[in-house]
Formats: structure tokens, C-alpha cells, sequence
């Protein structure tokens, strides 16, 4: 354990099983949303303008102001 | 003899783990030596081993098993092939190798070309504007004889239209329904939950109206022919003259894409028959390429999910992979770095 933040982390998330545990659950959280987000980014760079989401916003009308009702 | 200050300082270092970095060098080194002790031994091994395999499977196909010795053998494994096949026939049995078919393209379609739709690459998703319009097509061209009860409006709410668009759509037709509480059917305009209509009301009716051959349903017709959307692009545009001394029979059409040649559906998709209202150019072709795409996306409704899950999939994968050769290579360092020394002590005689 050379330097400081090695140490630190090792006190931190396993010196104790509880830390341990929290820390694999928060840790499988925030990756997940980070993943996920940057994958749905690379992807929707990927198909730029193919996406219904792309070209939704010709053909919705004033009358459909509920947005969320027609994502997919 | 050990003393308590010798134990902890040279002896607990010696039988102490390795820390991170001497295991990740260890390791390394342990590779190197699956094939030998560094990369030029593993490199001569490979070569030998290359250089080996040659020399024998010359060796083998030139003077053990030569073309001579095995005639005889190819010749008698295949007579009794076919007197089993025939004695298996007389009983009924068919068996999966029967006899060599000649393919003839006349007889089976012409192969259609491959176009290069962008929804083929992996990370592509279908053009969902080619999908509208191509649905567009459908309903003013294709619907004319070809139903696809499995699709139904809300399907193409969030994938080709709005929600307020795909309910006007589906208004537009009267559909059966009941009974009401005087027990009698009634019409009503269509729901997103409606399908389609369809052209006939069932398949004698197709038939009939349709010199006998029936128009299929297009729902998963994608999925359903070879070729796929390549297939219904090329069909659609590929009619054309029947060669020399082909005769099509009154009522049917010639188009090499059609197993037989002869199909029954006449040509549909011309220049302009459709008008778009995003301004795209109407040529055949676009018109022919759009409604292959949204044919496509009716028989593959998951597809951009679908890839997009791929590939996320294999993304972690590929860490994972990455992380387990780790994990195993830091695991086994220990092992791989072992020394084990034997050293004869002597012996007091007896």
C-alpha cells in the first residue's frame, strides 16, 4: 500500500465485508447508469437523423402535447 | 534454528504474497514461458511446429493416403450409401443424404443482388423516415391486395408516426365489432389497437379476385423469403421481358427474382405513383427501397433495440474478458514463478 489514496481506498471499501457490500452495490449502480449513458450517446451519434426521435419533431402538432406519449 | 527477529524480517518476506506490481511482472514473465522462455523460443516453436505439420500432411496425402488408395474406398462407402438409402426408402424411411440436386436458377429465382441498406451494419438502426414513407407506399400501393393483420396502428405509433397521426390513420376504416347490448355486431372507426385492414375477407375471396394465386400477407414477409429485403427490392423492380422461349401463361407476369419466373402479381411500383410529403424524389426505386424497409422493420420490429443490446453486450464482454485473463494471470503468478529445488542432504548409514 504505497501511496495514500491506495490506502485510503482499502480502509474505506475492504477493511469491512458492509463497506465491501455498499460499495459493490453503488458501484454496479453508477456504473450502469454511466455505461449506459454514454453507450446510448455513441449510438445516437451513430444514427443521427435515422431515429424516430430524430424526426419526430416534424410531424408532431400542437395538439400532442403530451410528449412522453409516443417514445418509444 | 531460528530467532524470533530473524522469522519476521527475511523469512515472512520470503513467504509473504507478492504485492500487485511483482505479480503483474511475475506474470508476465510466466507467459512468455508457455512456449518457451522468451519470445524468440516461442516464435522457433511455432515455426517448428508449422514446418512439422506440413512436412507430415505432404507426407500423409502423397504417400499413405494417396488418391489411388482412396478411390476404392470413396467408391464403396458411397455404394453402400445408396443401398441403405434404397433399403431405408422401401420401408419408408427417408434419410438425410438422398441425392444431389441441380439448382437451376430458372426454376428456384435468380438470387437477388446485395444492396447496401444501411440497417445492415451493425451499429445502424433502420431510417425511420424511410419507414414512414415506405408505409405510405404499402397503403396506397401494396394494401390494394396484400393485408398484414399481425401489424396494427399502435405499432407504428413512436417508430414511424405520431400518436395523434397512427389514431387518424386507423379512423380511416370502419371495423367490426360487438355486440352491443342488443346482442348485434356493429361497425365503428378503427382503434390503435386494429390491425391493418384487409383487402379480402378471407383467402378464397383473395384467390377469387386474383386469378387464383394468393396475395400473401405481408406482416413477416421479410422474414419469410430468402433474400429478405433484398428479395422484395428486387422483385418488386426486377419484371422484365421473359428471354426467348420462356412462355408465361395468360394472366401471370414474368420476373426472374420469382422461383419459376412466373408470378401472378403484375408490376405496381412505377415512377411517381406515390407523392411524398417529405419532398423525397418518387423514382421506383426510392418508392421500391422504402417500402422494402418498412416491410423489413415489420418483420424485424426489434431490430434497433435488438443491436443496440448487441453491442452493449459485447462491450461488457469485452471488459470482462480483459478483467478474468487478469484475474487468472494474477492468480496462477504464484504458481508460474515457483521454484521448487531439491537438495540431497545426507544420509546417516544405517
Amino acid at each position: 500500500m504505497a501511496s495514500a489514496l491506495a490506502r485510503t481506498t482499502y480502509n474505506v471499501f475492504f477493511r469491512r465485508s458492509s463497506n465491501y457490500l455498499v460499495g459493490i452495490f453503488a458501484g454496479a449502480f453508477a456504473f450502469e447508469i454511466a455505461f449506459d449513458s454514454a453507450a446510448d450517446r455513441l449510438w445516437d451519434m451513430a444514427n443521427k437523423g435515422r431515429q424516430w426521435k430524430d424526426i419526430r419533431s416534424k410531424y408532431i402538432q400542437a395538439a400532442d402535447s403530451e410528449p412522453a406519449d409516443d417514445e418509444e | 534454528m531460528f530467532t524470533r527477529a530473524a522469522y519476521t524480517t527475511a523469512t515472512r518476506a520470503a513467504f509473504r504474497a507478492p504485492t500487485f506490481a511483482q505479480a503483474r511482472n511475475a506474470s508476465t514473465q510466466a507467459a512468455n514461458g508457455a512456449f518457451g522462455a522468451d519470445r524468440k523460443a516461442a516464435a522457433a516453436w511455432f515455426a517448428k511446429a508449422a514446418a512439422g505439420s506440413a512436412i507430415l500432411g505432404y507426407g500423409i496425402s502423397n504417400y499413405v493416403v494417396t488418391d489411388d488408395r482412396l478411390a476404392p474406398v470413396t467408391k464403396a462407402v458411397a455404394e453402400s450409401m445408396t443401398a441403405l438409402q434404397k433399403k431405408a426408402a422401401e420401408y419408408g424411411i427417408e434419410m438425410p443424404f438422398t441425392v444431389a440436386h441441380a439448382f437451376s436458377t430458372a426454376d428456384h429465382g435468380l438470387h437477388p443482388p446485395h444492396y447496401p441498406w444501411d440497417h445492415f451494419k451493425p451499429w445502424k438502426t433502420y431510417d425511420h423516415a424511410s419507414i414512414r414513407r415506405g408505409f405510405q407506399v404499402y397503403k396506397e400501393v401494396c394494401s390494394a391486395c396484400h393485408s398484414m393483420e399481425y401489424i396494427h396502428y399502435r405499432n407504428l405509433v413512436g417508430v414511424s408516426h405520431t400518436e395523434s397521426e397512427a389514431k387518424e390513420l386507423a379512423a380511416e376504416y370502419e371495423y367490426e365489432d360487438g355486440p352491443n347490448d342488443k346482442g348485434e355486431m356493429f361497425m365503428r372507426p378503427g382503434k390503435l389497437t386494429d390491425p391493418m385492414p384487409s383487402p379480402y375477407p378471407n383467402e378464397e375471396a383473395a384467390r377469387a379476385a386474383n386469378g387464383g394465386a394468393y396475395p400473401p400477407d405481408l406482416s413477416c414477409i421479410a422474414r419469410a423469403r430468402h433474400g429478405e429485403e433484398d428479395y422484395i427490392f428486387a422483385l418488386l423492380l426486377g419484371y422484365c421481358d421473359p428471354p426467348a422461349g420462356v412462355n408465361v401463361r395468360e394472366g401471370l407476369h414474368y420476373n426472374p427474382y420469382f422461383p419459376g419466373g412466373a408470378i401472378a402479381m403484375a408490376r405496381a411500383i412505377y415512377d411517381e405513383v406515390v407523392e411524398y410529403e417529405d419532398g423525397t424524389p418518387n423514382n421506383a426505386s426510392q418508392l421500391a427501397k422504402d417500402v422494402s424497409t418498412f416491410l423489413s422493420w415489420a418483420s424485424y420490429p426489434e431490430h434497433d433495440e435488438r443491436k443496440k443490446m448487441g453491442l452493449k453486450t459485447l462491450a461488457i464482454s469485452a471488459m470482462l474478458l480483459g478483467l478474468s485473463v487478469w484475474w487468472k494471470r494474477f492468480k496462477w503468478s504464484y504458481i508460474k514463478t515457483r521454484k521448487i529445488v531439491y537438495k540431497p542432504g545426507k544420509f546417516d548409514e544405517v
